[in-house]
């Protein structure tokens, strides 16, 4: 009994050091991130590997999420006759919250960890101290252009999410079930409020783009370097980044959507 | 420009330089004094004090988790001494901010055990880095560079592969190129023979002599290859339990009746590195049942 | 991956997601939606605002002109206060009637405004004199079971 709370005593102290060091490392990715905008290349390439190798999981995911949003939107609005709202109802869900959501829990598992595996191999192969025995800062070369790469990435990804989401739901509606093309998209227009919808959606896909850029490239730097702490760092990178994505749009939707 | 003519003339012809004494007259390029250094509760330098004169190569050796690895990675300022002075031409390198830590660095030039090639780029890519990142030069002077230090290490033919493509042995070599790219005043070698084939082995070990000479640089070489060392070494320094257990030229090692010394030049099982690890009375292991 | 293919991808990349987020923004939301041009302050006091919430629309003969911007209690009049912004464009007389009206049968309440027919407009930051509360389903309910029963009392006396 004594042990199971000391562990758990020792786990809480972890993780309030470890979000210290995370914390500081997060600084210190700002304070060198200069390079990362002087000599663009770099972001750029981070940006192809981080964004558009997702551009594939994250259409396909947008047009099912929005395909099943539309069947089963409509399958409960024409009970009480509002199957006109269809439009509102797949608009609203995705635009609000699946959009940045889920877009952000995918990019988490294909980007983040690709990323977090890329570091810490680096690691293991001692590329980043060689770096810094050549008097490169691998923070300022390596982890910073990854970084802004994802931040970069994931507003862009969750707007093509949502807006295939959009389209799937329409494809299902109009086209498949035979909801009036007319209602769908005047009935959308006038529920999505640009600023209080989609511009807090942007905003929440932009902190989530944030959150897990800085999860994946902590995890990779930190790693224990073999071949299995690797493989560890990668697991804590798709865990910890769902985790905190869930708990941050919970956070944001509380003082964005007040009812 | 004229010492890089000097390294490519360096690899078509060996003059063995003629031999300097230790206690040369100048200043020591690096100098460890009393150093002390642990990992948290674990003391891996006790008190270490040697020095690397000017123009010399000197090896360190020891058994494995001896710390020589910790030595090198003490003069170039990637860890801090907990006691004692580490000194890189005459500055204190505990002392010195980021920046006056990185333009040391760039006089300093480190081969790792593995090589640590970036894999995401060419060979040459590889081996411009260092010029790519510290100097201005224009992009045909730094292809010429670079196909100078390639092909002071023979492998200018091998500039468009890329590192996963290459054998255990090249790779090491490019890493070579890399690390002397910028003409460094000082070199360091973390085991720099191990895992090699008999060839590569006299490759490298002949490179790492005359590019120190060619360059008028100062070598240190951590590994526990003897033989090897033997030959293109100036001087020797044993580490065993943190201190400096044994110094001198390869002639005084050779000859050495000291037991520690005697039993890693002549690869003897057992001696004052034991080969049983501690444990209790064998009689009693046996006939006690499982210890 | 050579330099200028990369590029390429990114480029295409960029341009698609930012497609996407003008997509978003103009046919799925309504930018037209919230153009309320230079808008001033009104206030209008209530008895009962009912389920009128701030963001609430303001609509004049079914369009929307304004927003409520504040919903307050006045402790002295014992009243709520209303505080809602309308565009600059539209003007409107003293007599104006204020109502909170339900959009369809079971929606959203919104002010809808009903303009009188005096020659001098409300300024900014003028209160709405005349004002309608929102209609309780709780009470019209207790009123016609009132009526319903004050009915029957009377129906046997005939």
């Amino acid at each position: 009994m004594v042990g199971a709370i000391r562990r758990l005593g020792t786990l809480f102290v972890n993780g309030i050091w470890q979000l210290g060091f995370i914390t500081r490392f997060f600084w210190l990715i700002l304070v060198y991130s200069g390079q990362s905008f002087t000599r663009l290349h770099l972001t750029l390439r981070e940006l192809y590997f981080s964004g558009v190798m997702s551009l594939l999981i994250i259409l396909v995911s947008g047009l099912f999420v929005g395909l099943v949003l539309g069947l089963q939107g409509y399958e409960t609005l024409q009970r009480y006759g509002a199957s006109d709202s269809l439009g509102t109802l797949v608009a609203l869900s995705l635009v609000r919250e699946l959009g940045p959501v889920v877009a952000g829990l995918l990019f988490a598992s294909r980007a983040g960890s690709a990323v977090t595996a890329e570091i810490g191999l680096m690691k293991v192969t001692e590329q980043l101290k060689a770096m810094d025995m050549m008097a490169v800062s691998p923070i300022a070369r390596v982890v910073a252009p990854r970084f802004w790469g994802g931040v970069i990435s994931m507003p862009l990804l969750a707007a093509l999410f949502s807006a295939m989401g959009v389209f799937g739901g329409w494809l299902i509606g109009v086209v498949a079930i035979g909801v009036d093309d007319g209602a769908f998209w005047s009935q959308m227009q006038s529920a999505v409020d640009f600023r209080y919808d989609v511009l807090n959606g942007v905003i929440k896909s932009c902190v989530f783009g944030v959150a897990v850029a800085l999860i994946a490239v902590f995890e990779g730097y930190d790693c224990v370097p073999t071949a299995e702490g690797v493989s560890r760092a990668i697991t804590r990178t798709v865990v910890s980044s769902a985790l905190a994505i869930l708990a941050l749009d919970f956070v944001m939707t509380s003082f964005m959507f007040r009812g | 420009m004229a010492v890089l003519l000097h390294v490519t003339q360096a690899s078509l012809c060996y003059n063995p330089p003629p031999a300097l004494q230790h206690n040369s007259m100048s200043e020591p390029l690096v100098r460890l004094e009393n150093v002390r250094f642990a990992y948290g509760e674990r003391t891996i330098l006790r008190d270490i004090s040697l020095s690397i004169p000017r123009g010399q190569v000197v090896a360190i050796m020891g058994g494995s988790g001896s710390g020589k690895t910790t030595l090198l990675r003490l003069i170039g300022g990637q860890e801090r001494a907990v006691g004692g002075r580490v000194t890189v031409d005459g500055q204190d390198v505990a002392g010195l901010g980021r920046d006056a830590l990185y333009a040391l660095r760039r006089r300093m030039g480190m081969l790792f055990q593995f090589g640590a090639l970036f894999t995401d780029m060419t060979v040459f890519d590889n081996v411009a880095s260092p010029l790519r990142e510290h100097t201005d030069l224009p992009p045909e002077l730094i292809n010429d560079l670079v196909m100078m230090k390639l092909h002071a290490v023979g492998l200018r033919g091998a500039a468009r592969l890329m590192p996963g493509e290459l054998s255990g042995g090249m790779a090491r070599r490019v890493a070579l190129a890399r690390t002397i790219a910028l003409d460094p005043m000082l070199l360091m070698y973390d085991e720099p023979f191990t895992g090699l084939d008999p060839i590569s082995l006299g490759v490298i070990g002949q490179l790492i002599r005359r590019l120190n000479d060619a360059l008028g640089a100062s070598s240190v070489i951590v590994t526990h290859d003897i033989q090897e060392s033997l030959q293109i070494v100036d001087y020797i320094y044993f580490i065993s339990e943190g201190r400096v257990a044994a110094e001198g030229t390869p002639e005084a090692i050779r000859n050495s009746t000291d037991p520690f010394v005697h039993q890693f030049v002549h690869a003897e099982a057992d001696g004052p590195v034991p080969f049983h690890y501690p444990a209790g009375d064998y009689a009693t292991a046996l006939v006690g049942g499982a210890g | 991956m050579s330099r200028t293919t990369l590029d390429l991808w990114v480029g295409v990349f960029v341009a698609m997601g930012i497609a996407a987020l003008l997509f978003l923004a103009l046919k799925v939301g309504s930018i037209s939606g919230s153009d309320i041009q230079s808008p001033y302050t009104l206030i209008a006091r209530f008895d009962n605002i009912g389920g009128l919430k701030a963001r609430a629309p303001v609509k004049v003969a079914g369009v929307l002109v304004g927003r409520v911007a504040e919903i307050r209690y006045d402790n002295e009049r014992f009243q709520a206060e209303v505080v809602f912004t309308v565009d600059g464009r539209y003007k409107f007389p003293t007599d104006t009637f204020a109502n909170i009206l339900t959009s369809g049968l079971l929606g959203e309440q919104y002010v809808g405004l009903d303009p009188g027919g005096e020659d001098k407009l409300l300024a900014p930051g003028d209160v709405i004199k005349k004002t309608q509360s929102a209609v309780v389903l709780e009470k019209l309910i207790s009123q016609f079971m009132f009526n319903k029963a004050a009915e029957g009392d009377t129906a046997p006396a005939k």
